[in-house]
């Protein structure tokens, strides 16, 4: 059986460009922040992954920090930016982002998943100065959320807004707000690495202040090899359309074959290779089982590390109600096949009509 | 034929997944999460903990199977830990291994495993399920000692025509650990599990408490004459036959004293000598027949409580109130809320929970 990846929002697979310049990296002997020649060539290595990663999102070089990944690199950013401010944090924000903010005031989103805009803009102005929390594309739905007319309200307020772009920065989205999180294994690259943008003139104190790399703003030895690998992770001319052409063949397929489904956030802009399918009934676990044993591998929202499935905080925020439960993610790495919605559309039929025949 | 495995990170479902796997079946581990197990961090001897997830998934790696963790904090909450507080609240004494069974791991499982296409369930259970003329009879395990046939009286036929116990005869724990020992797998000498796996502490009455206060309110203590002899400490620190914790009314004089009735209406304990504890008729509810009901008083022997051998009786099925009266050869303790399971020789008839005199 040829397996099926469908999880690329999970993790995208390794492209071939950042697996070149990981392991050119790997065989760079210095520490880039050794004084003599082999030091500065591993230093030459890390600004070279900086530049590019600075090009690709209209960052300054100096006010990009590599971290050991989104997590650390969201952590940071609202540790540091949210000392003494309230927090707005998007309902439908990843646990890596409402873990780092205990107590934060949820923003609330519209069915179609997008941060409800006025409710954001009632909240600014009732209290003192904020930091907001908005991912640029959310992990499970790939929902878009307005983050321009997010920014302005924030700018307008004198709040700062820290942007979550783990799962956008495929679509490589200029730096907006104070600061923006990235992932390097999200894009293509090594798991290990990631980035939080800086807007120039942003101070950021360290979570660890170590042996001061990262110009004193996150200590620790830079993780060179995953670094290069995520700054070589460009994605192709092309690859959204190629994959939106993939996704809306799944999504017209789900239509034709069971009228009692529905695509979360279907009407919001979205990334170009997510689809949340719902299928009301059946639990998302089950989906995620029959699937994997069909050889595909899907996701139902977030999993934890044991590996246990639970209700999608995204769904329920967008007003799913018994149905949060039954959520499926479909997520096209960049190198899905081209027959891949009819080979998942094969499987999705199949296992539903084994879970409407136990239901009827 | 594709399998669903019940693993619980044990020795014994872990041999179970290992055998069927030698075989040729395609094998599926899943392995139930089932309470948080934040609070009951890795002692060992109590089954169902984080680390036991942990040893599953090690189990099903080795073998090379599928393993999945299913959530049902929710479902075990609300179906077995609520149910065991609130049989303590009425007086009774629970025994939620069985409503775990006949929830969470044979109704739940049986479904999840259709809607997989598996074919069949298996578990680390110590039972025989034989073909029989009339359909898979349930019968005691091999080794007598390990039997958990009692445990599966709440199984229907439909859920023992999808189950398998391959340990069933096994003539004892000591040669399933041999064939975990020879098959490599880490678990080979782990602890048996011993406590009620969401009562890590073994003090039942502290997590029964905390969901029904009631339970810990003091109350009198009266003798059967409907003397009062003292005061107790809430109704969830006991149970029929119980001689231990009654303090100054654990005697009469010279005769010692044991719980006769647990009244929750009036949180009395009613106390008496030895002798006047066994009942000559003992109603059961709930019941579950692995054969057609029977409809004229029926031979056979009964099991009132896990460790005992089963004792002749004669048992009569009224259809109507879906009530059983067990009367045993000789008069004997039941404790309201336990299991009753009725056997024919090896083979378990049904089962059902032991009900209130009244």
């Amino acid at each position: 059986m040829v397996r099926l990846y469908l999880d690329a929002n999970a993790t995208e697979p390794l492209r071939p460009a950042a697996r070149a310049a990981v392991l050119a990296a790997l065989d760079a002997v210095g520490n880039a922040s050794a004084v003599h020649a082999d030091g500065r060539t591993a230093r030459r290595l890390l600004e070279a992954a900086r530049s590019a990663l600075a090009q690709r999102f209209g960052a300054a070089p100096g006010e990009i920090i590599f971290t050991s990944g989104g997590t650390e690199a969201n952590a940071l950013a609202i540790q540091a930016l949210g000392a003494g401010r309230r927090l707005l944090i998007g309902a439908t924000e990843h646990p890596a982002v409402l873990a780092a903010a205990p107590g934060a005031t949820p923003l609330p989103v519209g069915t179609a998943g997008q941060v409800d805009l006025e409710a954001l803009a009632a909240l600014l102005a009732d209290g003192p100065p904020a930091l907001v929390c908005l991912m640029a594309a959310n992990n499970e739905s790939g929902v878009l959320h307005p983050l321009a007319a997010a920014a302005a309200l924030c700018t307008a307020a004198g709040a700062r807004l820290h942007v979550d772009a783990v799962q956008a920065g495929r679509l490589n989205p200029p730096l907006i707000g104070d600061s923006m999180a990235l992932s390097g294994h999200k894009l293509g690259g090594p798991m290990g690495a990631g980035a939080l943008l800086l807007r120039p003139g942003t101070v950021l104190p360290p979570l660890i202040a170590g042996g001061g790399q990262e110009r004193g703003r996150r200590g620790g030895t830079e993780a060179l090899p995953a670094i290069a690998g995520m700054a070589a992770a460009l994605p192709e001319l092309g690859e959204a359309a190629r994959l939106a052409a993939l996704r809306d063949r799944i999504e017209a397929g789900i239509a034709a074959l069971a009228p009692e489904a529905w695509i979360a956030g279907q009407g919001a802009p979205r990334l170009p290779n997510t689809s949340l399918i719902v299928l009301p009934g059946a639990a998302a676990e089950t989906q995620v089982i029959a699937l994997d044993l069909a050889g595909i591998a899907t996701s139902a929202g977030a999993a934890c590390s044991s590996g246990k499935v639970t209700r999608s905080h995204v769904l329920a925020a967008m007003g799913a109600g018994e149905a949060a439960g039954c959520g499926l993610r479909v997520s096209l790495p960049w190198n899905a096949p081209e027959d891949a919605p009819e080979r998942f559309l094969e499987a999705w039929a199949m296992m539903r009509g084994r879970l409407s025949r136990r239901a009827a | 034929m594709r399998v669903l495995v019940a693993m619980s990170g044990g020795v014994d479902s872990s041999v179970v997944a290992a055998l069927l796997h030698a075989e040729g079946h395609e094998v599926i581990g899943a392995t139930l999460q089932l309470y948080d197990h934040g609070a009951a961090t890795a002692r060992k001897g109590a089954c169902c903990a984080g680390q036991d997830i942990h040893d599953a998934r090690d189990v099903a790696d080795r073998l090379g199977i599928a393993h999945y963790v299913l959530d049902r904090e929710q479902r075990f909450r609300s179906a077995v830990i609520e149910d065991f507080a609130a049989s303590y609240a009425a007086g009774e004494t629970p025994i939620p291994c069985i409503r775990c069974n006949q929830t969470v791991k044979f109704h739940d499982l049986v479904e999840l495993a259709r809607d997989l296409g598996v074919e069949a369930l298996a578990t680390g259970h110590y039972a025989r399920r034989l073909a029989g003329p009339a359909g898979p009879e349930l019968h005691r395990a091999a080794d007598a000692e390990r039997d958990q046939s009692y445990f599966l009286c709440a199984t229907t036929p439909a859920q023992l025509a999808f189950a398998r116990f391959p340990l069933g005869d096994y003539p004892d724990k000591a040669a399933v650990r041999a064939v975990a020992e020879r098959l490599g797998l880490a678990v080979a000498a782990k602890p048996d599990s011993q406590d009620i796996c969401f009562v890590p502490t073994g003090r039942y009455h502290e997590t029964v408490a905390a969901l029904r206060p009631e339970t810990a309110l003091p109350g009198e203590i009266v003798h059967l004459d409907g003397r009062v002899l003292g005061t107790h400490r809430g109704l969830g620190r006991y149970t029929v036959g119980q001689g231990r914790g009654l303090g100054e009314a654990s005697r009469d004089g010279e005769t010692p004293l044991y719980v006769a009735r647990l009244e929750a209406g009036t949180r009395r304990i009613v106390v008496g000598p030895r002798a006047a504890l066994p009942q000559s008729t003992i109603p059961v509810r709930e019941m579950n027949w692995l054969i057609p009901p029977p409809t004229a008083p029926l031979a056979c022997t009964v099991k009132l409580r896990a460790r005992e051998t089963p004792q002749p009786a004669v048992v009569s099925w009224d259809a109507a109130t879906g009530r059983l009266a067990v009367v045993p050869a000789a008069p004997a303790i039941a404790a309201p809320g336990q299991a009753c399971a009725l056997y024919e020789g090896t083979r378990l008839l049904g089962g059902g929970f032991i009900a209130r005199g009244d």
